[in-house]
């Protein structure tokens, strides 16, 4: 490969299949029914029921 | 049963560990024997009465039976240990730093011909790698081992091997700077250990990784906190930065000196791919695992919006990694390659600032608590910290600023402004956090102190970056300033000259934060050793309170 060819790979399907892995990201964050789930983990910290009694 | 189990279990760690111990005798001991040079043969003895040492620890442990005593929930003396090794480092670092600065302001008092290892050549690196390696490494792994255990609901994995990690870690330190008093260096900046310590280090960081990923893999909670995402993001990266930017060729088994695998512009680029990750992983992505546990917990509210830190998350390494040849303006490098730098790090302003949003809006309904909560003030300082550092960052990312900043003392403010401001101040908040709940102490021996320290570090935290923005800022203008007949207006020494009492403010900057630094050293000795009645952390008792709030 040489070094226009690996360039012009990394500027197109590199870039859109790195857009398209971020905006699975983002989908996963924002879908709706996943809202349940994370507001519980935002208490993760918080209820812990601490180190000894549990 | 199960201590039989875990007897198995410590039988067969310790054999591993006694194997890599005897193998770290049996090359040191070979390397000290066939040493080409004076200073690899000091670096194997070293190494050896290390090793040694090791030996000794691991069958007094094992003579003490092992990890059998369990009778806490969770393995908290790793912790511990790391909590001492952070403020011991970074104490260290700190004064390494200040002497470098007196050594700028006065260089004709602090220069010692005849003692070679006080140069600002050598002290330097020892600073920079005390600093965030020995210092900030202390506090990820701590607090990692510590978040991880609480947010997975899990005992440590791994037995003895979080100790390994422990203690090879703080070999991998005095092996880095003691090599560096002795003039050894790879050149390359923020990863100067020579190839040896570099293998160590990779392995130490395998266990490292391999203990955290087995903690999270018995897990009792279904999810796996955010805060757990960003420690493991910079494990991972770091392991990978590390063994490319690292690949070399020793001259001799038997000397420090190797060259590296890349040439020219690709050895530039490897060089500030990693550097520049360094900070955006080691520096970044672990404190913000601090940031998502430590805030929530000590203002005992969730995080501001939970979705936002996935966001912010992903973003982050989605851009942080294209960031680095933004080190490399006006270079060898492509064109297109430093406009790539430069865009990237302009596209990480958004997962910065909602990032910080994140953090500094947890305290939403809860804001009073900065007035009475040093130590959550801390925390929330240091994020302000992250916000300022990382605005600024990409602006001088931009190649026209970049053709003023570069070479000069802006750069250090600026890494200052992140390093002393978000990650020292994270830190404090983290470790003032973790003396009370680790010796389970009701609360800190001293507010009182704390504010002293807070104080003390802002003030010397703003002397230092405004005394480097007006020196850097004249620095760059005196460089490019022309005469009228095209000459340059300025010699080098005169620039140098100029900066002198910035220089000086630095220094007294950079000494109000190291004044704070050993206040906080006391302050948490003496919570961890004073005589008041062990109690159970305070935020975990009122959890119903909490719930009604």
């Amino acid at each position: 490969m040489t070094y226009e060819q690996a360039t012009h790979f990394a500027q197109t399907w590199g870039l859109a299949l790195l857009a398209v892995c971020f905006g699975l990201a983002l989908i996963y964050a924002l879908w709706p029914g996943n809202k349940k789930k994370f507001d519980q983990a935002a208490r993760s910290p918080l209820d812990d029921g601490g180190d000894d009694n549990g | 049963m199960a201590a039989d189990a875990r007897g198995h279990q410590d039988r067969i760690d310790a054999w591993a560990i006694g194997a890599i111990l005897v193998a770290g005798i049996y090359c040191s001991l070979w390397g000290a024997a066939n040493a080409t040079d004076s200073a690899f043969a000091i670096q194997m003895w070293t190494a050896l009465a290390a090793f040694l040492v090791g030996a000794v620890l691991l069958t007094g442990f094992i003579g003490r039976g092992g990890t059998g005593n369990q009778s806490t929930r969770y393995e908290n003396g790793v912790v511990k240990a790391g909590v001492v090794a952070s403020m011991f480092w970074g104490i260290a670092g700190f004064l390494v730093g200040v002497v470098i600065a007196a050594q700028l302001a006065f260089p004709n008092i602090f220069y010692f011909e005849e003692w070679g290892w006080t140069n600002f050549g050598r002290l330097r690196p020892l600073h920079t790698s005390a600093v965030i390696f020995a210092f900030g490494g202390n506090v990820l792994i701590a607090t990692s081992f510590y978040v991880v255990q609480r947010t997975c609901r899990a005992r440590l994995a791994g037995g003895l091997w979080p100790w390994f990690v422990f203690w090879g870690y703080q070999l991998f330190i005095v092996m880095a700077g003691t090599g560096y008093l002795l003039g050894i260096t790879e050149g390359r900046e923020y990863a100067e250990p020579p190839w040896y310590t570099d293998i160590w280090l990779t392995l130490v960081w395998v266990a490292y990784l391999l203990v955290f990923l087995g903690t999270i893999w018995k897990r009792q909670e279904k999810h796996i906190y955010v805060a757990n995402w960003f420690y493991l993001a910079f494990i991972v990266t770091v392991a990978m930065l590390h063994i490319v930017n690292n690949m070399a060729v020793p001259v001799s088994f038997s000397g420090w000196f190797s060259y590296s695998l890349f040439s020219g512009v690709q050895d530039a680029l490897t060089q500030w791919w990693y550097g520049h990750n360094a900070v955006g992983f080691f520096l970044t992505a672990g404190f913000l695992g601090i940031m998502y546990y430590f805030i929530p917990k000590q203002a005992d509210r969730p995080v501001y919006s939970y979705r936002l830190s996935i966001i912010h998350f992903w973003a982050l390494i989605f851009l942080y990694i294209w960031a680095g040849p933004h080190h490399l303006h006006y270079t060898a490098l492509p064109q297109w390659a430093q406009t790539l730098g430069a865009t990237f790090s302009i596209m990480l302003w958004m997962p910065s600032w909602g990032g910080m949003i994140n953090g500094l809006m947890t305290l939403s309904g809860a804001w009073d608590k900065l007035r009475t909560d040093p130590v959550l003030r801390m925390l929330v300082v240091s994020v302000a910290f992250y916000g300022m550092s990382t605005f600024e960052g990409p602006v001088m990312s931009i190649r026209a600023v970049n053709s003023l900043s570069h070479y000069t003392d802006w750069t250090i403010g600026h890494v200052h402004s992140g390093a002393l401001g978000w990650v020292g101040f994270v830190s404090f908040g983290a470790l003032y956090c973790l003396v009370p709940w680790l010796w389970k102490r009701k609360r800190l021996y001293s507010n009182a102190l704390v504010e002293w320290h807070f104080w003390l570090s802002t003030i010397g935290i703003v002397l230092y970056i405004t005394s480097m923005w007006v020196a850097g800022i004249m620095q760059g203008l005196m460089w490019r300033a022309y005469n009228e007949f095209g000459f340059l207006e300025y010699a080098f020494v005169e620039t140098v000259e100029a900066m002198h009492p910035y220089y000086i403010i630095r220094a007294l900057g950079g000494t109000l934060f190291l004044l704070g630094a050993i206040i906080m050293a006391y302050n948490l000795w003496r919570t961890a050793t004073s005589k008041e009645p062990a109690h159970t952390r305070a935020s975990d008792v009122p959890a119903a309170a909490v719930a009604a709030e």
